[in-house]
């Protein structure tokens, strides 16, 4: 089951390893001697770093918006939110056009004050990782405060009867027990990191996947793209089933009902986390938002009615992928938590391992097995119908638009999803059954009124992803469905930066209403008050 | 007793996710294959081409659907559709990719008289598969309070000691780049040209910049004197900014000439209205497109008898290189792997 699901990732990349047997020596020699060793070097440092801030960005922020209480706090709680909105190749340039040396900080550094130098490069591993690191925090903060805020009272309200300070709670109670969501989260963060092109391309910052690039492009050879991407995609699985297994033996059920009573700071406390929520606010929004609107009230004249054709297909695309993603993602969770084999388990990875394939790659590998296929439907129906009467193309459709962006995005839904899953203890799957219910009853019934908040969770972040994504829509997109991500394609290839501006301002826009909506229903739901679980103490061995 | 509700549950599992994946199968409807129709392929976007497909509707009634992408993205995706393909043409910039197109068995030939006539012979394919449309010119800028026009000469120059920390670049990872070192390669030989691209990375005073705009704005700060650019992104600066600080300076007119690149386009090989593809690609190297090509970016007409823009005409005349511009292509792998190994990053 694990392993059909897996089809729109598993096929692409079995096209794609098939080119392992065909090495283009010329190609691989100069990679190994000239490329490779400072691009590993690079991907290593810019996902650490991207994972370590992420990791800590998104933690303490939703640390403190799910268990404190001080000024702004409901404000902040989707608000925090709204940088996923903002596409990282956008941060990119925001950033590089405020901080570079002929920009206006630098610019009013030296005519102000005579600074010559001395002001950091903006343009160096530590601006590409805190580029990507201020709009990919939003996956870890989002995925843990869900899970903070499900964690139940009782087990912080025992560490705190103990004479835990709410510090101490936080490092040896709520920490530990939301160890999977966290890192769920900052897997999110590192896969992306790894495919990402856009940010590191702006910062002209070699990775991985630039190398793949290069291979493609510039030394016209796509297999050795191809065998790039194979030997990316079995580091990536290789290290994703360490991870499962760390895990392995390890349940994480909900204690006892309700939410967590939240904490109160005293004053010059609790204006220092709204300071540090603004801060992170500022530098991650409000910024890039005050720029971007900016340049487009300057070209504000590109505006036309054909704007409301590129945002609804940029709805719709993002609604269809999101919906079937996160369908896929749940059916995915239930067959491996039904049937915990070895071989299940990596069926599930195989699943969501597309997020960490750069987007290209990914739509060519999708690209042949469809054209094969409607190859076959074009014979029957030439045979049936009489030659060219039907025209039969999967490539360049919807169906294989919508694959390929499930392909890549599965793991973004089925995360959230598998990890609110994994709260639900498997007695009462048995106590559901024991009352009669079937299986379908008991998805039904007692499983999806649990996970509603990881179902949330996980279409909000694909259908922010989706908006956001340029590649695969360049790629496999029926004729006539530009969207808006394609738009702001068109003006950055050739610098029209200012330009773009326009239609990144509308994607921001027509992305956030939704995650707004979203947020708002999840902070009302009440986390498991629906039941009461039984007596367990967790985490526990099982 | 557990497994046979289980066996169920992934039964149907299954047929739901076999149903999801089959029943929307795409058809396009049959009959869209009237003879008044064309599809282009085209990696040059979309507002530098709709205007002249839209005047050619309105000309001829052939009406034309085009879907813009990357050049690389585009040309995989002719491979992979082979016989199957929609499209008929296929529009790029980037004299390097047409080369890779043709390389790749993705154009057909095309016997025109009206196209050798309007397209000059080093701007278009010796085997006729492709034709240059417009002219791009990579150059130098410089700024006037810190540059004598007469320090300036050669791209190979730009190594010399004296620019040491007063040089900005575009990445290599930019095609034009790429094409500018392949024609180098082709004037001086492999051993010659990295030596000059040595001495650039040696001369740099940024890491090399994301697009030729920064390169500018770096050099209108004072970051850097002197930059290699397209002339048309000097343009819209200029446009933007009557005032704007820098000048533009033909290279290499002791020498060979200035660098050209070409943005074009040629027939597919799998095209189903060859003969219709054909007339447009004439109609576009005539003069009525000739200057909406080119002047919709502020690039140079590839037919020599059409006028440029006249803001662009103010830059004066130049001596362009006439070494056939599919070197660019040919040698684009050798010049890629020469920077790689000179640092140019």
């Amino acid at each position: 089951m694990a392993w059909l699901i897996a089809m729109p990732v598993l096929l692409p990349l079995l096209v794609v390893s098939f080119s392992l047997f065909a090495p283009d020596t010329e190609v691989w020699s100069h990679l190994r001697s000239h490329v490779l060793p400072e691009v590993i070097g690079n991907t290593l440092w810019l996902i650490l770093g991207v994972a370590v801030g992420t990791g800590l960005l998104g933690t303490s922020l939703a640390w403190l918006v799910a268990t404190c209480e001080f000024p702004g706090r409901r404000l902040f709680s989707w608000a925090l939110l709204l940088p996923m909105a903002v596409p990282a190749y956008v941060m990119a340039f925001v950033l590089i056009g405020v901080f570079e040396y002929a920009g206006p900080v630098q610019t009013w550094l030296r005519e102000a004050w005579g600074m010559e130098s001395g002001f950091p490069a903006i343009r160096s591993r530590a601006g590409v990782t805190m580029a990507l690191t201020l709009v990919l925090y939003p996956y870890v903060y989002l995925i843990a405060r869900n899970a903070f805020a499900t964690q139940g009272a009782r087990a912080l309200e025992v560490a705190r009867s103990l004479g835990m300070t709410p510090l101490q709670g936080f490092f040896r109670v709520a920490l530990p027990l939301a160890r999977p969501w966290i890192a769920a989260g900052m897997l999110l963060t590192m896969m992306e990191t790894l495919a990402d092109f856009g940010t590191v391309a702006a910062f002209n910052y070699e990775t991985f996947t630039t190398a793949i690039y290069k291979a493609w492009y510039d030394l016209q050879s796509i297999e050795a793209a191809m065998q790039l991407s194979s030997v990316l995609v079995l580091v990536v699985l290789v290290t994703l089933v360490f991870e499962q297994l760390s895990r392995r033996r390890i349940r994480y059920t909900a204690t006892g009902a309700g939410a967590v009573s939240r904490f109160r700071l005293r004053a010059a406390r609790a204006w220092l986390a709204t300071l540090f929520c603004t801060l992170v606010l500022l530098a991650a929004f409000l910024l890039p938002a005050l720029q971007l609107i900016g340049w487009a009230v300057a070209n504000i004249g590109d505006l036309d009615a054909r704007y409301l054709g590129l945002a609804g297909r940029s709805l719709g695309l993002a609604a269809m992928a999101a919906g079937l993603a996160v369908c896929l993602g749940l059916l995915l969770a239930f067959a491996v938590r039904r049937a915990p084999t070895v071989l299940s388990e990596l069926g599930a990875r195989v699943a969501t391992v597309g997020y960490a394939v750069p987007g290209p790659v990914l739509a060519v590998g999708l690209a042949l097995p469809l054209i094969w296929i409607s190859g076959l439907f074009q014979d029957l129906s030439d045979w049936v119908l009489g030659e060219d009467r039907l025209i039969i193309v999967l490539q360049g459709s919807l169906l294989g638009l919508i694959m390929a962006y499930v392909g890549r995005f599965l793991a973004v839904a089925h995360n959230p999803v598998n990890a609110s899953l994994m709260r639900v203890s498997t007695n009462l799957d048995d106590a559901a059954r024991g009352m009669g219910l079937g299986p379908l009853g008991v998805i039904g019934r007692v499983h999806f009124p649990l996970v509603k908040g990881g179902l949330i969770t996980g279409s909000i972040l694909v259908f922010v992803d989706v908006m956001k994504e340029m590649p695969i829509t360049l790629m496999m997109r029926p004729f006539g469905w530009d969207t808006l991500a394609v738009r702001i394609y068109e003006m950055t290839v050739e610098g029209h930066w200012e330009r773009a501006a326009l239609p990144a301002v509308v994607l921001v826009l027509v992305g956030l209403i939704p995650v707004i909506l979203l947020t708002h229903r999840l902070d009302e739901r009440r986390p498991l008050s629906v039941y009461k679980a039984p007596e367990e103490e967790a985490p526990h061995a099982a | 007793m557990r497994q046979r509700p289980l066996a169920r549950l992934n039964a149907l599992m299954a047929v739901l996710v076999i149903a999801a994946g089959v029943s929307p199968v795409a058809v396009a409807e049959a009959g869209a294959d009237e003879a008044g129709e064309l599809v282009v392929y085209s990696a040059r976007q979309e507002h530098l081409i709709k205007p002249l497909f839209d005047r050619y509707e309105e000309k001829t009634g052939v009406r034309i659907r085009y879907t813009t992408g990357d050049a690389g993205q585009l040309m995989q995706r002719l491979a992979s559709e082979g016989r199957r393909t929609r499209a008929d043409l296929f529009l790029t910039v980037d004299a390097g990719n047409l080369w890779q197109a043709a390389d790749r068995d993705l154009l057909m030939p095309v016997d025109s008289a009206v196209l050798r006539d309007n397209i000059p012979e080093h701007l278009r394919d010796p085997d006729d598969q492709w034709f240059g449309l417009s002219l791009r010119v990579r150059t130098m800028v410089y700024h006037p309070d810190r540059v004598e026009e007469g320090e300036l000469g050669s791209y190979a120059d730009l190594a010399d000691e004296r620019w040491d920390g007063r040089l900005c670049l575009r990445t290599a990872r930019k095609v034009y780049n790429q094409s500018l070192v392949a024609i180098l390669i082709e004037e001086h030989g492999q051993e010659q040209t990295e030596d000059i691209v040595r001495g650039w990375v040696g001369n740099l005073a940024a890491d090399p910049f994301s697009n030729d705009t920064r390169v500018m704005e770096a050099i209108a700060a004072g970051q850097c004197d002197v930059g290699i650019v397209n002339s048309y992104y000097f343009g819209r600066l200029q446009a933007a900014d009557p005032d704007f600080p820098l000048r533009l300076f033909w290279a290499d007119q002791e020498g060979s000439g200035v660098h050209v690149n070409i943005s074009g386009g040629g027939v597919t090989r799998h095209a189903r209205h060859p003969e219709a593809a054909r007339a447009l690609l004439e109609w576009l190297s005539g003069e009525e497109a000739q200057q909406l090509f080119g002047a919709l970016n502020m690039e140079y007409p590839a037919n020599p008898t059409v006028a440029p823009d006249p803001q662009v005409a103010r830059w004066g005349e130049f001596k362009q290189n006439d070494i056939n511009v599919r070197q660019t292509g040919a040698r684009q792998r050798e010049a890629v792997m020469l920077m790689d190994r000179a640092g140019y990053r």
